[in-house]
């Protein structure tokens, strides 16, 4: 590599650490309340808001909590009171939330949160995974899914957008350690954009709690009234899918990065890359993507369907794609015991009505193990007859 | 695309050295992608970072198995089987040891040829300069006299931006390390 050959970066773009990157972005977007607890692998983003705070860059009330359970409980509080509230946590701490989870969106309170995803115990693993995410996945929240720094950067500005809009909780779902401890280039978005994208959290009067006007939020629901509320909840995810790409897409205009070269498709629900011709499918989430765009270079038969918005879950847009597919390789980063394949697995299974393509699942990357080229460029030629397979 | 493996252990500053190499290149305006592998976190216990550099955006997340340049900030890891792994005649060794270049070939079977071997007693130059053996930013100056992959200015810009909040003595330390380094086999 000849370094005059090299281009200069863009002079916007920092080498940021994925934790930090993070940080600076939901600073920018001017939280009231952060209350985190904190817990590997996202206690970088924590320690970096907390460090803004005694620095005094930014405005927000910073509550350390005693657990996740209680940083849940202090950021749906907030977000009951009328302000924008933030969290971050990860893995067995998720999972401690889960109770408080479903509570933020049964409310409908537009609460955000980063998932630095991480698998579970037991065994002891501290690695990278999708099992945190995928165990509350019926929590009823919007759910992101970023592939590297700059994605992330940009779901964090969409999540508080969508949510407000829609008063529905949103996470975003990034790999731990592969991107909250790597460092790369990354464009953070300032506040006069943001300002023009995102306006000012201001819910109407009688929406949330205020001693002005009282309300009652969180009452008992009796059979016949309790199910049309999980209902709408259920109907709303799905209408959530046209304010996510409306979202994105003016967030897009504001927000100008470079798009890959290989990408056909790029809305705020997937991405499509590769030949459109390609008759071989490959369909993942996070940071692997990433990985499998560097393995198309070669690869050219081959394209990806990158899922950005894991719920509400776009089956009709992945239907339309996997119309004339011959074959559809399913990476996932997490199981579901018992079942038929993982999670991503029965999703898209289910997403056909009638004649399907070839599909073949592949469990990669479970407690850290590496997605390597290696792996991907095997899937790729792989003739398997098994229809779930550990790699 | 470059592949840069660096192997030392827990407390020698292995994931920093990484960053400082990402951060010097991004400064000279190359595109870096730098990680860590975390395994059991304990003093001593061997550890490895990663570095790619290029001048397109980086994709790949994948571990480094082929290395073009292996850092050894510890010499007592050659022994490891990982050390070494996935090196061919044109990868370059970039080592803290006392031994010459040929000493080190012998040890490591000519799994490595000596001309690329760069070995420096790193260990020896930051005791003198930093009075500790802290030997992760002066084998980043070995890497960046033999790489020419980073300036000397960019890498001393990079230690201050990282150490930007340890006192100037550290800051001062760590650049005076790297220039020893940096000229070490010229006064020889």
């Amino acid at each position: 590599m000849k370094k005059e050959k090299i281009l200069k970066n863009n002079k916007k773009e920092e080498l940021l650490e994925g934790s930090m990157a993070i940080a600076k972005t939901v600073n920018n977007l001017e939280p009231n309340v952060v209350s985190a607890y904190p817990i590997t692998p996202q206690t970088h983003i924590v320690e970096e808001l907390a460090k803004f705070k005694a620095d005094g860059k930014s405005k927000y009330e910073y509550l350390l909590a005693e657990s996740e359970f209680a940083a849940a409980s202090i950021i749906l509080g907030a977000s009951a009171a009328g302000v924008r509230a933030y969290s971050a946590t990860s893995s067995q701490g998720l999972l401690l939330m889960t109770e408080v989870l479903y509570n933020i969106s049964g409310l409908r309170l537009p609460v955000v949160m980063t998932i630095a995803n991480r698998a579970i115990g037991a065994p002891i693993n501290i690695w990278n995974d999708h099992s945190d995410a995928m165990a509350i996945r019926d929590a009823g929240w919007i759910m992101l899914f970023a592939s590297d720094h700059q994605e992330a950067a940009n779901q964090h500005v969409l999540a508080f957008k969508v949510a407000e809009t829609l008063r529905l909780p949103v996470m975003v779902n990034v790999d731990g350690f592969i991107i909250t401890h790597s460092y790369d280039s990354v464009i953070i978005p300032k506040k006069t954009d943001i300002k023009k994208f995102l306006p000012k959290y201001s819910p109407a009067l009688g929406t949330y709690l205020n001693s002005k006007n009282p309300i009652t939020i969180g009452a008992f629901f009796t059979p016949d009234k309790y199910w049309i509320e999980r209902k709408t909840i259920h109907r709303d995810l799905d209408y959530a899918k046209k304010t996510i790409n409306s979202a994105f897409n003016t967030w897009q205009k504001i927000f100008k990065t470079n798009s890959s070269p290989l990408s056909k498709l790029n809305t705020g629900l997937l991405e499509y890359i590769g030949s459109k011709n390609a008759k071989k499918i490959i369909i993942a989430m996070g940071s692997m993507c990433s990985t499998i765009e560097e393995v198309l270079k070669q690869e050219k038969n081959t394209a990806l369907i990158k899922i950005k918005t894991y719920r509400p879950f776009p089956f009709e847009e992945i239907q339309e794609i996997l119309k004339n597919k011959e074959q559809v390789f399913i990476l996932e980063k997490s199981i579901a015991p018992g079942s038929q394949g993982g999670p991503l697995f029965l999703d898209i299974a289910s997403s056909f009505k009638k004649e399907k393509p070839e599909i073949t699942n592949y469990i990669v990357g479970l407690g850290g193990k590496d997605v390597s080229e290696e792996i991907i460029t095997k899937i790729t030629r792989n003739d398997t007859k098994k229809l779930v397979n550990f790699l | 695309m470059i592949k840069i493996r660096i192997h030392g252990r827990g407390g020698q500053g292995v994931v920093t050295a990484a960053e400082l190499i990402a951060l010097a290149a991004f400064n000279d305006g190359i595109k870096a992608f730098a990680f860590p592998v975390f395994g059991v976190e304990r003093t001593g216990a061997p550890i490895q970072s990663y570095v790619r550099l290029d001048k397109e955006k980086i994709l790949s997340k994948e571990q480094i198995y082929h290395p073009d340049i292996i850092i050894v900030q510890d010499p007592t890891l050659l022994g490891e089987d990982d050390t070494l792994s996935g090196s061919n005649k044109d990868t370059q060794l970039i080592i803290n040891s006392e031994k010459s270049g040929q000493e080190i070939e012998k040890i490591i079977k000519s799994k490595i040829k000596e001309e690329n071997i760069f070995s420096t007693p790193a260990t020896k130059i930051a005791l003198e300069v930093i009075g500790k053996n802290l030997v992760n930013t002066v084998t980043l100056g070995i890497f960046a006299r033999h790489t020419k992959l980073i300036s000397l200015a960019s890498l001393n810009k990079a230690v201050k931006e990282k150490f930007s909040e340890k006192s100037q003595k550290i800051i001062n330390e760590n650049c005076q390390a790297i220039k020893l380094a940096y000229n070490y086999e010229k006064k020889q």
